[in-house]
């Protein structure tokens, strides 16, 4: 499958366009695979951003903490390394391999860096570990002017940013990379900067979004993450919903589910109507959890070390579908976008408003 | 009808697309097939020939948008919008459509074999001789026939929805104000938006629903006594101004 050039159509697209796409067994899904999805929905984006996340992106350094970083200016590097080196144990240090291209003109440089904790940190403490991570991640998006965290997992890479998703998959190599979860953005600004740092999937550790919509709620989300330090830096609403499902399952053990239910909560007349126990629960989730929940329009795709959720608001009010062949699990904003990588799909199905469809790699596959 | 005239839409955009089907029709093509058709919107976009098209393959969002005249067959699933605000013709899709298919739908038919997304039929709307219908054959998302103004909706739910329940949707009718929702094995009243009373079929409403069904059996090839053997309530507006004293009070 070749990857097709963006839209010479002119300017009549609108709408973000994303998808997901998980091998169970945990084999690897090419990088193109993902590249020919999401352009196929040539209708969608506009060029003011595009991204990916790779999950299983590199498997020799599987266990350490890969950080993509953005310099909007290379000055930023030096106290981006010291800031590194002295919170954590730097393994390796290389910039990020792109391509020269003309439709991405003076793009912002990268550099990956793979990280342990440092020694004096205990190797079992894997919460107190991440929270360091979390922590350095904030302090270089907040106190280091032009440098930006675009990805802090393990095993996962992330490129990001603006220009049309055939050419940020030609300036960051995606044909060279491959993993077993892949997702894919194409970003149409409506409300808020089309910047290299505004680009989708926006990620906190092993999680990655990205989003078609508008989260209403945006302040009240982000004053809220905010009482449990995560800092909102990147002037776009999605941003939040990355340390919300961060804090929700990693920092308040949620399941996935119970995380779903907390983005997109039950009505509370659908509450009425259920049985006890589950009346207590939603409500319970409602309560304890009212500003975790999402206003206004979505349709998600939340990638983790284990697998894939979709979500859409509890109205449905963005499009969601997913399609299946086997082991292979495609979500998109369109079916065509599914068929353009899986010829002929055992089933095509569209997910109700407000139920997540999470989609998990084998037991036998997962890392 | 003449000869069949084929076009590869393999990796077209939808604007190089809609030009070819132009232009056979420009050379008298009545009778058009769309092979390797995957996500191109806006497909038959205004057409007001009289003509048949066969599509296979997904055709992508407002298929037969603004529409007047063509009968479209699509040989598997489509997506959002089908028949956007179309004026006349006929779309039958031999799978599931998406969201806010009919939209303003104001003629013709849109025969649809299995579950339609949400927002299907809003504000749907019929004038003297223009009386749109659509029939579900599955079930359909929430808000089906919400702001209805006019026309028909039939929904069988002959088939279970993929994750178990059959479903109406919920806000069914909301806001509806004109036409009538037929539905196959009633309505759940807690499901029915405001201002919308349930009601039983009168004889007129049985004749009308068999002539309605016999065509869409017909077309999609099932068996239309089978269907009609169902109990049907209705779905109508309590009133055709709900808000008439809003502004005038």
């Amino acid at each position: 499958m070749g990857i097709k050039s963006s839209t010479p159509y002119g300017k009549d697209y609108g709408g973000c366009g994303l998808v997901g796409i998980i091998d169970r067994s945990g084999r690897s899904v090419s990088g193109d695979m993902i590249v020919s999805s999401l352009t196929s929905m040539k209708d969608r984006g506009n060029g003011l951003g595009s991204g990916y996340a790779v999950y299983g992106a590199y498997p020799d350094l599987k266990n350490s903490f890969g950080m993509h970083i953005m310099y909007n200016d290379i000055s930023a590097r030096g106290p981006v390394e010291e800031l590194i080196k002295t919170k954590l144990k730097l393994v390796l240090a290389e910039p990020v391999p792109v391509k020269k291209i003309h439709a991405i003109p003076d793009p912002p440089q990268f550099w990956r860096y793979f990280v342990d904790p440092p020694a004096t940190i205990d190797k079992t403490d894997e919460d107190g570990i991440d929270d360091l991570i979390v922590s350095v991640v904030m302090d270089i998006n907040e106190r280091i002017d032009n440098a930006y965290v675009v990805s802090s997992g393990k095993n996962l890479a992330v490129f990001k940013g603006v220009g049309h998703p055939d050419a940020i998959a030609e300036f960051f190599r995606m044909q060279d990379y491959s993993g077993y979860l892949l997702l894919g953005h194409t970003r149409f600004p409506t409300n808020t900067p089309g910047w290299w740092g505004g680009a989708h999937p926006f990620t906190i550790l092993d999680w990655s979004i990205v989003h078609n919509g508008e989260i209403s709620s945006y302040g009240t989300n982000k004053r809220y993450v905010e009482m449990f330090g995560y800092k909102c830096t990147l002037l776009t609403d999605t941003e939040v919903v990355a340390y919300l499902l961060d804090l929700l399952i990693r920092k308040k053990g949620l399941s996935l589910t119970a995380a779903a239910s907390v983005l997109a909560p039950p009505f509370w007349k659908d509450i009425q109507e259920m049985e006890p126990l589950k009346k207590d629960y939603y409500t319970a989730l409602r309560m304890c959890y009212a500003n975790a929940s999402l206003n206004g329009p979505f349709a998600i795709l939340m990638g983790f070390d284990n697998g894939i959720l979709g979500l859409n608001d509890r109205i449905k009010l963005r499009p969601l579908i997913v399609g299946r062949k086997g082991d292979i699990v495609a979500i998109a904003s369109e079916e065509s976008a599914i068929r353009e990588v899986i010829a002929e799909p055992d089933d095509v199905w569209a997910p109700k408003a407000g139920e997540p469809i999470i989609v998990t790699l084998k037991e036998d596959a997962k890392h | 009808m003449g000869d069949r005239i084929k076009i590869d839409a393999q990796d077209l955009h939808y604007k190089d697309l809609n030009q070819k089907i132009h232009d056979a029709l420009g050379s008298g093509g009545k009778d058009i097939e769309l092979s390797h058709v995957n996500g191109q919107r806006y497909i038959a976009d205004g057409l007001k020939n009289d003509i048949r098209m066969t599509i296979n393959g997904v055709p992508g969002n407002d298929l037969g948008i603004f529409m007047n005249g063509p009968v479209i067959t699509v040989n598997n699933n489509a997506q959002d919008a089908v028949g956007n605000t179309m004026n006349g013709g006929k779309i039958v899709v031999r799978g599931m459509a998406g969201d806010v298919c009919g939209y303003g739908m104001r003629g013709g038919k849109l025969f649809v074999l299995k579950d339609v997304g949400y927002r299907v039929g809003i504000h749907m709307k019929g004038y003297k001789m223009l009386n749109p219908i659509i029939v579900i054959g599955g079930n359909a998302g929430d808000f089906l026939a919400e702001y209805m103004a006019g026309g028909v909706i039939v929904l069988l739910r002959l088939f279970g929805r993929q994750n178990g329940d059959s479903t109406t949707g919920d806000y069914l009718g909301a806001g509806m104000h004109g036409g009538t929702v037929y539905i196959r094995g009633g309505a759940d009243r807690k499901k029915i938006g405001k201002g919308v009373d349930v009601a039983e079929l009168t004889d007129a409403d049985h004749g009308l629903l068999k002539g309605i069904i016999r065509e869409y059996a017909d077309d999609l090839g099932l068996d239309a006594d089978k269907i009609l053997d169902g109990r049907f309530e209705k779905l109508v507006p309590l009133s055709t101004r709900p808000y008439a004293k809003l502004y005038t009070y």
